[in-house]
């Protein structure tokens, strides 16, 4: 366990250029985590009530034409 | 809290004077001194913790009379019957609107409620992806005519409607509304759950609470019908909604409750079309705010371990018995 951590701290928080790239990258990557996550929590909770939900029955067929 | 005090200052000074006519009663006798003298310090005592306390009571008294009961501009029936809160689903915390009752509601306001009432602030984009798909709000806009920009010789022309106009209104203006309407003007309901105490209750009940015929007692003016939860009690409107008044696509029975139900979450929908949003974002914050409030009750566990576990003693100087400095006696004699 320590040689793992020693070495992400060698690659990724050593030098202080790399540290702020990690820093940003986290941030962004949590945020999407965090919103997906969030938004599929909402739908769980709202199943049926959504739009999206019975959107199917009114929207027309396509392929007829 | 001016009343409080006063309250209190009154009952220790009931206290004082009782204390001060106990304590005058229980002297003893056997002090022979002269009882007339006594007599007359005990009436002025009785009578000077008396006199503070009707005093004091009174003074709370006048106060409350004049400060402390509740102020009612209005009668009653001037407020209106206060609205019997449901539990409106959409309300929840967690939850948003039942999309297929807003597309209900929404025909209950085409068939019933726009004969008289505007909802100006809704265009037609909005219900694209929340009541109707593309193509039906399209058709729907086509079906009204709006004015064109002026054009080379500057007359105004008629285009069939677009997806960013607005809903139309029935009327041409308020003046137009108010003669249509017996001089009462039927309010636009863009926002009415937020322009309304009680909100979606208050809406409910009003829609719902026309009785058959007024009270014994009441009196109806001409032109008006008696609704309770109408503040005055006499509203311009009638009573629109009766059971099976519109037919709903999706077979659901339209009683009259299920229609008042479904045009209120719809009008409530048209007042906050962003609750969605609203909710998901405090669900956010606080899961976000959570976090970081955990995270500075570990810090500052953290930075105080050392002073909250940390030990003062005191060790005293040590001091000679004063017995040591006496001379020993010797042991041999």
């Amino acid at each position: 366990m320590p040689g793992i951590s020693s070495s992400l701290y060698n690659i990724f928080l050593r030098r202080n250029t790399v540290m702020l790239g990690t820093v940003f990258a986290a941030a962004f990557g949590l945020q999407l985590a965090f919103d997906a996550g969030s938004d599929r929590i909402w739908d769980a909770i709202n199943k049926g009530r959504q739009w999206k939900d019975i959107k199917h029955r009114y929207v027309e067929a396509p392929e007829e034409e | 809290m001016l009343a409080r005090s006063a309250l209190r200052t009154a009952r220790s000074a009931g206290a004082a004077a009782r204390n001060a006519t106990s304590r005058t009663a229980t002297r003893p006798a056997s002090t022979s001194s002269s009882t007339a003298e006594e007599a007359a310090s005990a009436w002025k005592t009785t009578a000077l913790g008396s006199g503070a306390t009707v005093f004091a009571v009174g003074s709370v008294a006048w106060y409350y009379h004049l400060y402390g009961r509740n102020v009612d501009a209005m009668t009653p029936a001037e407020e209106g019957l206060h609205p019997t809160q449901y539990p409106w689903e959409h309300q929840k915390w967690f939850k948003t609107f039942d999309h297929q009752a807003l597309r209900r509601g929404f025909l209950v306001y085409r068939e019933v409620c726009a004969s008289c009432h505007s909802l100006s602030r809704i265009p037609y984009r909005s219900l694209v992806g929340n009541i109707m798909t593309v193509d039906e709000a399209k058709a729907l806009a086509e079906e009204n005519e709006y004015d064109t920009e002026p054009n080379d010789v500057g007359d105004i022309e008629k285009r069939p409607g677009k997806l960013s106009d607005y809903l139309p209104a029935p009327y041409k203006n308020d003046e137009a509304a108010r003669a249509a309407n017996n001089g009462a003007l039927p309010p636009d309901l863009s926002l009415i759950t937020k322009a309304r105490h009680g909100g979606c209750d208050y809406i409910f009940s009003l829609l719902t609470g026309y009785p058959e015929e007024p009270p014994a007692g009441a009196v109806v003016p001409e032109g008006l019908n008696f609704n309770p939860y109408f503040p005055g009690t006499g509203i311009a409107m009638a009573r629109v909604l009766y059971d099976d008044l519109v037919e709903y696509e999706d077979g659901t029975k339209a009683t009259s409750s299920q229609m008042a139900k479904d045009v209120v979450e719809f009008l409530n929908w048209s007042a906050e079309p962003e609750m969605d949003e609203r909710k998901k974002m405090g669900w956010k914050v606080l899961a976000v705010t959570s976090v970081l409030f955990a995270l500075s009750v570990w810090v500052k566990r953290y930075k105080w371990a050392p002073i909250k576990t940390r030990k003062i003693v005191y060790s005293p100087p040590k001091q000679k018995s004063i017995l040591d400095q006496l001379p020993k006696p010797d042991k041999k004699s």
